[in-house]
């Protein structure tokens, strides 16, 4: 089970989910998608993103600005 | 992971959106990409079709040149937003464009403007387009679509 980092820092839409998108596309079943980013409504959408494709959430988090957010594939 | 796939695939299948282009306005271009790229990313099925003065950006070379559809002050306006996108970190159409192919969204070029704006199938993106096409290949898609949009 592999761990995927994405980089959205100081990334706007649409980047943050598009990127997010691709690391789920090459990511394998198991794998965790972790993803960090400032542009604030993506803090929202990239979970419902994920939830709209049957993938599982397992935490979102925020420290000064800074989001994290991880995805079961 | 048979399963889960088969599961996104069902889910991705019942979800598609498609977008007419038929403005090669710059800011509409933006708006129909980012739709596009975001449509992606929320796991639908996206298809655009490129008509019109859209049809015109996908020539070689051509899809930044487009004006602002309001305010473009003989090009002015549109410098002065490019700046402010570029402050903001915007990605440009280029991009989004490329991301629009690698996540599986569809291009569809109208043929009959190729027809009457004296198009040839050279001058344009060939490698990005997955169809050359007429209306009733978007009304099909269209009636299978949760969203459709003209822009």
């Amino acid at each position: 089970m592999a761990e995927i980092k994405v980089d959205c820092i100081n990334e706007t839409c649409p980047v943050p989910l598009v990127e997010t998108r691709k690391a789920l596309r090459k990511a394998s079943s198991g794998d965790i998608v972790e993803v960090i980013g400032t542009h604030p409504s993506s803090k929202e959408e990239i979970p419902m993103a994920a939830r709209a494709m049957g993938l599982k959430v397992i935490g979102v988090e925020e420290e000064d600005g800074v989001w994290k957010i991880r995805i079961k594939k | 992971m048979e399963d889960k796939n088969k599961e996104i695939k069902e889910i991705t299948m019942h979800n598609k959106a498609t977008l007419i282009v038929h403005s090669g306005d710059m800011d509409k271009l933006y708006s129909a990409l980012i739709v596009g790229t975001g449509a992606l990313a929320m796991g639908m099925e996206v298809s655009m079709y490129f008509t019109f003065w859209g049809l015109e950006r996908l020539k070689k070379g051509a899809l930044e040149k487009g004006p602002l559809s309001r305010m473009n002050m003989l090009g002015l306006g549109k410098w002065m937003v490019k700046q402010k996108m570029r402050k903001a970190n915007v990605a440009s159409l280029e991009r989004l464009l490329e991301d629009f192919v690698e996540l599986g969204g569809k291009i569809l070029a109208c043929d009959m403007t190729m027809e009457i704006m004296g198009i040839k199938k050279e001058d344009l993106r060939d490698d990005l387009i997955s169809e050359y096409c007429a209306v009733g290949t978007y009304i099909k898609e269209a009636k299978e679509s949760d969203i459709t949009l003209f822009i």
